[in-house]
């Protein structure tokens, strides 16, 4: 029984469709999670489904390229979806039209913040080449922030990580913030949550406020072409 | 999700890629894509429906499709072992950063341009 248990995990361990199995039972268990906990930010189903992955490929000992054999064509839809990220940014755009100069203004200022204010403290405390590069989108929608570390020298997947702990960062701390601030422009407050932490920022402002959700949507589109134009700049200047 | 616009979302992708390429510029392909679509729909002026659906579908599950780059993270364990409190220090202090300086420079900037809270510009579309 055993042994044929073991020729069957022989035969699939080789197969892509393992890999894409799991990848889609560990998202909908991380969604599961996420949406039992009544949407808390903590819960992240994304960096759930990663440590469950991590966690079951170094039980079974297999290595990651033979299950991004299998994630791939998951993986591959990345692409195509970023792409499909002009869409909603078309449709802000265009409800925000008069004001967009300053939108524009506000989100290049943040962007430069996120990129330096990481890079800085990192650096200060005296991170490595590689994790410096890394981190410097991390404020960036995940599809966008892993082709600007592909660009610049980063490690894609850290970055993919970074990305998602930024995002719950910015949504458990950026209520507050902004209150300590007392910023109580709701423009503003989704503007800043969009900038700083992506789709989890965008997520949450959209819970709290529909003006608000609609300035983090345009935001984080908005933040994720001006790091991918500024970024490789800023680095040039730094490196 | 009609394929027609699956097909239209590859070949601005494709497009990005050869420009990304052929001009040698330090942005991903797809980044490249995706603002060709954003300007062509500025210059076209509307939105087609079937382009709308087809994208929501992509942008539904947007957060599974990092997850297999995510869990590549499993080779590079050793930098966020090593440099977890460097990397935690920058993650928090540039994300309340990041969160101050855009809200702060956006309030800023409606106050000096006359465009205030009041009034709602989200509605004029």
């Amino acid at each position: 029984m055993d042994d044929g248990l073991y020729q069957i995990w022989v035969y699939l361990s080789t197969t892509p469709l393992l890999g894409l199995t799991v990848t889609l039972v560990a998202y909908q268990t991380g969604m599961w999670i996420y949406t039992r906990a009544g949407l808390h930010p903590l819960l992240n189903p994304v960096l759930i489904a990663v440590v469950l992955l991590v966690g079951l490929l170094m039980v079974t000992g297999t290595d990651y390229r033979t299950y991004f054999d299998g994630a791939q064509f998951v993986h591959f839809m990345l692409g195509p979806a970023t792409v499909a990220l002009a869409v909603p940014l078309y449709q802000q755009f265009q409800k925000v039209r008069r004001s967009f100069a300053l939108i524009l203004v506000a989100v290049l200022s943040g962007s430069t913040t996120a990129a330096l204010s990481a890079i800085g403290v990192a650096w200060a405390l005296g991170a490595s080449r590689e994790t410096l590069l890394s981190l410097a989108p991390k404020s960036v929608t995940a599809p966008i922030a892993m082709g600007i570390a592909e660009a610049t020298g980063g490690v894609p997947s850290l970055t993919a990580v970074l990305v998602i702990l930024t995002g719950i960062l910015g949504a458990v701390l950026g209520t507050w913030t902004l209150n300590a601030l007392r910023i109580k422009d709701w423009r503003a407050r989704g503007l800043a949550m969009g900038t700083a932490s992506h789709g989890i920022g965008t997520a949450r402002a959209l819970q709290v406020n529909e003006i608000a959700g609609a300035f983090a949507s345009l935001a984080m589109g908005l933040n994720g072409l001006a790091t991918a134009i500024l970024l490789p700049l800023i680095l040039g200047l730094i490196f | 999700m009609t394929l027609g616009f699956i097909t239209w979302l590859l070949v601005f992708q494709l497009l990005g890629e050869v420009i990304s390429k052929g001009l040698d510029l330090p942005l991903p392909g797809p980044v490249v894509g995706m603002a060709l679509l954003f300007l062509g729909l500025v210059v076209r002026g509307e939105l087609p429906d079937g382009l709308k659906d087809t994208a929501g579908g992509l942008l539904k599950h947007l957060s599974l499709l990092f997850v297999p780059a995510g869990v590549g993270v499993m080779m590079h364990l050793h930098l966020l072992k090593d440099e977890w409190q460097a990397i935690s220090a920058a993650l928090v202090v540039s994300t309340v950063f990041t969160i101050a300086v855009s809200a702060l420079v956006m309030v800023g900037l409606s106050r000096l341009f006359g465009n205030d809270a009041k009034g709602g510009d989200v509605s004029d579309g």
